[in-house]
């Protein structure tokens, strides 16, 4: 098996955008091709990671048009779908193909465009992603589950509504420094929870979760550019190489599982990425988790290895997840600040710790950060994908 | 002429003034809400003129509506009209207006944020209720609304009574009613702020500014600068 070297990245700024999404996938992918020094001819194929676009935008085939567009022809092409983990699918299958020895480059985009639709459309667009008979039929949204995966978790570990609110607040307040973030505004502890006000600034969504422990409705476009390592030397910056990556699957509905803290997914994903790059999470330095609410930032830097299980709000009190932390977990913003066009999150998340690999993060750059770590999370949490980055 | 005049402007009351409050926002900014007067109107007109060519979450309706009636206002053809404003450090972000129809009822015009994601429509849609019931203490307030987010905020999150019976002046929908009852259900969870407002704060919001043409319409689509690298 080769290894494989990410070359170059781009993306758009996350938001409420106006293009559409071929426009948004253009962006990011000519920004990639860009940083990577690559022309049209260098790109052997092409994967798009897209979760909802026959479902938001009324468009299909969307990896088809997009080499078209980008006059790629006739680099083969295909749309990847695993739901908000589609972007790392589409990377895994990118690294696939290059470490088999079939392409040489590959561009990963990964688009969505859901401010298409209203609020509301849009969650239950996500919420479409959930068991059919067992969970949606009820009116199951991710929202409402991650309230309930929150209660439960605050119940048995003594987390705290200040504990949700300290990841946002750290969070934004990364997102602020983040020129490509949906949200660049820095929020106070007093703002979205001591202050009488809160009540109004921070309202319920799905209790105990309120408006600022969850993600935006974003849309935007990330993309990044692999290549076999050996290939990798001419590139205009200095490689990524993506050292392990690891994937796994849980039961589909929540309920049905043994214990629904128990993220097994997301256990079995980091485990394997680690042993495939023979290190282990003391070995990391900055840290992209998939926090669409804030409990699942504390719980994934658990289950990835991190922290022990139940510590995790522990770290977050003692600073070590922040900028200038032992670990910082999501200098981007995160999901909740950064956004999480579903289709994109997987390669913004990488793309991120390319930048921040590369020393290239400005205002958010983690010191000596070597190796990077970071957790895509489908579903919930039933299909995960952990990619560990290394930079040369 | 002076007699025409004298037929076309409606009687002028002085409506019992808005005690203002301040409201801590999330970004730990301090928004002061104030009632406007009229020679403030040029001003909130100039703040809404570029917004009436944004389509974007019917913008482009509430601006005109509201424009229509602050204008109204300023050339006295509106009877018992007020609007309170909401300031940052004197910055316009946001304006909600009404008029009294009787001293029982109240009529609730229009909410427009001028600066989102802060909660900033839904502080000032709640001081509008908190003078129509608190302040003028009437019994009803009539509201309706012109866009899917006004619905959500207004009708859902209060509880309103619908009164198909009883059309609304700014047309032909249905009124939605807010009372006393349903307004003091309603006030822990949405209706908040400090008074008085301490003086240097409130000095901060003697005089209104408005945002620059560019910046207020950024503000308000949320429309992202291009970047990408």
């Amino acid at each position: 098996m080769r290894d494989v070297a990410i070359i170059g990245c781009g993306m758009t700024k996350f938001g409420r955008r106006e293009e559409d999404l071929l426009e948004l996938l253009m962006e990011a992918s000519l920004a990639a091709m860009k940083d990577a020094g690559l022309d049209h001819r260098s790109v052997d194929a092409v994967y798009v990671a897209n979760m909802g676009a026959g479902i938001l935008n009324y468009q299909t085939g969307v990896a088809s048009a997009l080499v078209d567009r980008l006059n790629l022809l006739p680099a083969p092409a295909d749309t990847v779908e695993n739901g908000p983990a589609s972007g790392a699918s589409a990377i895994k299958n990118a690294f696939l193909a290059i470490a088999s020895g079939l392409y040489d480059s590959v561009l990963v985009v990964g688009g969505e465009k859901m401010r298409a639709v209203t609020g509301w459309e849009a969650t239950d667009f996500v919420a479409s992603m959930t068991h059919r008979q067992g969970e949606y039929i009820y009116g199951v949204t991710l929202p409402s589950l991650a309230g309930m995966f929150a209660r439960l978790h605050m119940a048995k570990y003594g987390v705290k509504q200040e504990h949700l609110a300290m990841v946002a607040v750290k969070n934004h307040e990364n997102g602020a420094k983040n020129p490509y973030a949906h949200i660049q505004q820095a929020v106070t502890m007093e703002g979205i929870l001591l202050r009488p006000e809160a009540v109004v600034n921070n309202p319920p969504i799905a209790e105990p979760l309120r408006m600022y422990d969850c993600c935006p409705v974003s849309d935007g476009a990330a993309a990044v550019v692999l290549c076999a390592a050996e290939k990798a030397k001419d590139a205009p910056h200095p490689a990524v190489h993506i050292a392990g990556f690891g994937q796994a699957t849980d039961i589909h509905a929540v309920y049905q599982r043994d214990d629904p803290l128990d993220l097994k997914a997301v256990r079995g994903a980091a485990k394997a990425a680690f042993e495939m790059a023979r290190l282990c999470p003391q070995d990391i330095q900055v840290a992209e988790l998939h926090d669409a609410f804030t409990i699942l930032e504390i719980v994934e830097s658990e289950q990835a290895g991190f922290f022990p299980v139940g510590q995790g709000h522990r770290a977050l009190e003692e600073g070590a997840t922040r900028l200038d932390g032992k670990l910082p977990i999501n200098p981007s913003g995160g999901l909740k600040a950064r956004g999480h066009p579903v289709g994109a999150t997987g390669v913004a998340q990488v793309t991120e710790l390319v930048w921040q690999l590369r020393g290239q993060a400005g205002e958010r750059q983690v010191s000596q950060a070597v190796n990077g770590f970071c957790c895509n999370f489908g579903g919930f949490g039933n299909n995960v994908l952990a990619f560990v980055l290394s930079r040369e | 002429m002076a007699d025409l005049e004298g037929i076309l402007r409606p009687p002028e009351r002085q409506l019992p003034p808005y005690p203002p409050k301040s409201i801590y926002l999330a970004t730990g900014e301090q928004m002061v809400v104030r009632p406007a007067v009229r020679e403030e109107t040029s001003m909130l007109l100039e703040a809404i003129a570029p917004l009436l060519y944004v389509e974007r979450d019917f913008y482009d309706i509430v601006a005109a509506r509201t424009f229509a009636e602050l204008l109204g206002w300023k050339r006295y053809r509106v009877k018992d009209e007020y609007c309170l404003v909401g300031l940052i450090d004197g910055q316009l972000v946001g304006l909600v207006n009404g008029r009294t129809l009787s001293s029982k009822v109240g009529i609730s015009y229009h909410t427009l944020a001028l600066r989102r994601g802060l909660r900033v429509g839904a502080h000032l849609f709640a001081s509008k209720m908190e003078y129509h019931i608190e302040i003028l203490k009437q019994k009803y307030v009539y509201i309706t609304a012109e866009s899917p987010i006004g619905f959500r905020r207004w009708m859902l999150e209060y509880d309103l009574i619908q009164r198909p019976d009883i059309p609304h002046e700014l047309g032909g929908v249905d009124v939605w009613t807010l009372t006393p009852e349903l307004y003091h259900a309603a006030k822990d969870r949405l209706v908040v702020g400090e008074r008085p407002v301490p003086a240097p704060l409130l000095k901060t919001a003697e005089t209104i500014t408005i945002p620059e043409e560019a910046q207020l319409v950024q503000q308000v689509t949320g429309r992202a600068k291009k970047r990408s690298s």
